[in-house]
């Protein structure tokens, strides 16, 4: 691209592509600018993102979008099939099964964010801790994280599950016990190829502590492959947590949850498919388009894929 | 200076000895070359005197004081060094003005716009690249930044690994008088590591021939240009590089000599 086509442009674009940032918060944002510029060119990335999107606008906007409280039981309106009234039909319950959908929104939004909100950090500082000191530390951390990789993801979690008792805040921690091995094995994955970089060697020059050069210098390095491991490890997480949902043990009863919606309309499949097909979808477009978002932002991140 | 007497480095494992028994000593304001093939241990030479190596025996006198292998914080106030690849010396994600700001920060001294305007301009770059990311400079700009970097504390010593190998030989000369310029004007003790002969003529008083992890011969570098140096492989290695620089190396070593 040559520069001085872009210096003509003016506005916002212009201060986006100028060729001299004129400061640190402009650097950034061109950076940003760039990456997203480079996220446009895929497709299925930006129906992805669109989904997620709308999952969070729908999730903050639950009580506008519904006219009906999801848990408000109308036993004689049970099994309704959809109609202008009730959008979705109702369960057997004769609850609203779009207000519910809506309201399950914030539940699995909820459990995503906490979970990557939890699973980061853990993952981000185990990983590099290993990495970088090496010797007996790297030895404790990778094999505490072999065990929890030993089993499978959903057991551990019905484990853990069972363990702490139903509860969406169980739930979440029972997940986000499983879901933190494999981000800090990439977290080392990168530290062990960055420990030996020279930009490395050159701030320990500077006399910087092992504390400082992992956080300031290495973990940020790391962030961009983190997020999007975490991305498309939504998937799974939202899996996960219907799945626990579904088998009881995540959130209680009345609540709205996607999972524990599907096991209960699991019973009027054949008569009233939509209180089991809604949830269901539901799951399957959320967990597709954190898979897709996923995908693309590895391309733009130049991420290195899954191990 | 610069006193380094029987150091002896063990690398690998099995443990072998790459430097063997390499003493040499580098008067304040003086410039001392090490040249030498690849694997011949120079540059781990260089990495024992900069603390990057703690494992090594022998001593390491820098200014009067013998150093412990581990090095205080104060030290690297002291000695500083420029890699070889200005393209892996730079941290990609941050900005070359955050990245002159690292060492002032690490060191705990006050951090302020003009110590990064002052270290640009003393380097021959423009100020406003200090929001650029590394990826947006050429090899000899980042080449540069990173001297910029290591004399931001003010050292008294540069220790310079293959400084300009990984650039092209008209950006090489430029980095090389730049150097030279910053040697003059602040008294700096330059070690210089290279394989290229030309360079060290051109940068070094002394001249330090290292040969399987031994130095074989130590001579003036005024001898190096004139081409008599007395060990076998001394004259090896010059030999090698006339016939492999031809023309492109010759001015520079001319410079040198005037």
């Amino acid at each position: 691209m040559s520069e001085q086509i872009l210096e003509r442009r003016v506005g916002i674009r212009g201060w986006l592509l100028q060729p001299n940032p004129r400061g640190r918060t402009q650097a950034t944002a061109q950076q940003l600018y760039k990456n997203w510029q480079r996220f446009c060119g895929y497709p299925l990335g930006l129906v992805g993102l669109a989904i997620i999107v709308l999952l969070i606008v729908v999730a903050i906007c639950a009580p506008l979008l519904t006219s009906y409280d999801p848990i408000a039981q109308n036993m004689a309106n049970r099994l309704a099939a959809p109609s202008w009234e009730h959008l979705l039909g109702t369960d057997e319950f004769g609850r609203d099964v779009f207000s519910r959908i809506v309201y399950g929104a914030r539940t699995t939004l909820y459990i995503i964010m906490l979970v990557a909100v939890i699973v980061a950090p853990i993952g981000l500082l185990i990983g590099t801790c290993a990495g970088y000191f090496g010797g007996w530390v790297d030895e404790i951390l990778m094999r505490v994280t072999d065990v929890f990789l030993s089993f499978p993801g959903l057991v551990l979690a019905l484990g853990f599950a069972a363990a702490l008792g139903p509860g969406i805040t169980n739930a979440i921690i029972a997940i986000s016990l499983t879901a933190w091995p494999p981000i800090a094995r990439l977290a080392r994955a990168e530290t062990l190829s960055l420990r030996k970089a020279d930009f490395i060697a050159a701030v320990r020059l500077q006399g910087a502590s092992a504390w400082s050069i992992i956080l300031r210098h290495i973990l940020p390095m790391c962030v961009p492959s983190v997020i999007v491991r975490i991305t498309l490890n939504m998937a799974s997480v939202i899996l996960t947590a219907a799945g626990l949902g579904f088998l009881g043990l995540g959130a209680v009863p009345p609540s709205p949850e996607w999972g524990a919606m599907a096991s209960s309309g699991r019973e009027f499949m054949i008569e009233s498919p939509w209180v089991i097909a809604a949830p269901g979808i539901a799951i399957a477009l959320v967990s597709l388009a954190f898979n897709l978002f996923g995908d693309a932002l590895r391309d733009v991140l130049d991420a290195r894929g899954s191990e | 200076m610069i006193d380094v007497r029987n150091l002896v480095v063990r690398l690998g494992s099995p443990p072998q000895a790459v430097v063997k028994r390499v003493s040499f000593s580098v008067e304040t304001g003086g410039s001392y070359g090490l040249v030498g093939e690849s694997g011949c241990g120079k540059s781990t030479v260089l990495r024992a005197i900069s603390g990057l190596n703690p494992d090594y025996r022998g001593e390491i006198e820098i200014g009067g004081k013998v150093l412990s292998p581990v090095r205080p914080k104060e030290f690297y106030r002291s000695v500083q060094m420029v890699f070889q690849d200005p393209y892996g010396s730079l941290h990609p994600r941050k900005t070359i003005g955050a990245q002159l700001l690292e060492p002032l920060r690490n060191q705990r001294l006050p951090r302020s716009r003009e110590a990064v305007f002052e270290a640009l301009t003393s380097v021959g770059l423009n100020p406003e690249l200090r929001y650029r990311f590394p990826h947006q400079l050429s090899g000899g700009q980042r080449q540069r930044v990173a001297i910029a970097r290591a004399l931001i504390l003010e050292p008294q010593v540069l220790l310079l690994d293959e400084p300009t190998s990984a650039l092209d030989v008209s950006v090489q000369a430029e980095i090389l008088n730049l150097l030279n310029e910053l040697r003059e004007k602040r008294g700096l003790t330059y070690l210089l590591v290279s394989h290229d002969l030309a360079v060290i003529a051109h940068m070094c008083d002394r001249v330090g021939v290292m040969q399987a992890g031994q130095i074989v011969e130590e001579v003036e570098a005024d001898r190096l240009r004139a081409g008599t140096l007395e060990h076998p492989y001394s004259r090896l290695l010059l030999e090698a590089s006339q016939q492999y620089g031809g023309s492109t190396e010759e001015p520079l070593t001319m410079n040198g000599a005037a």
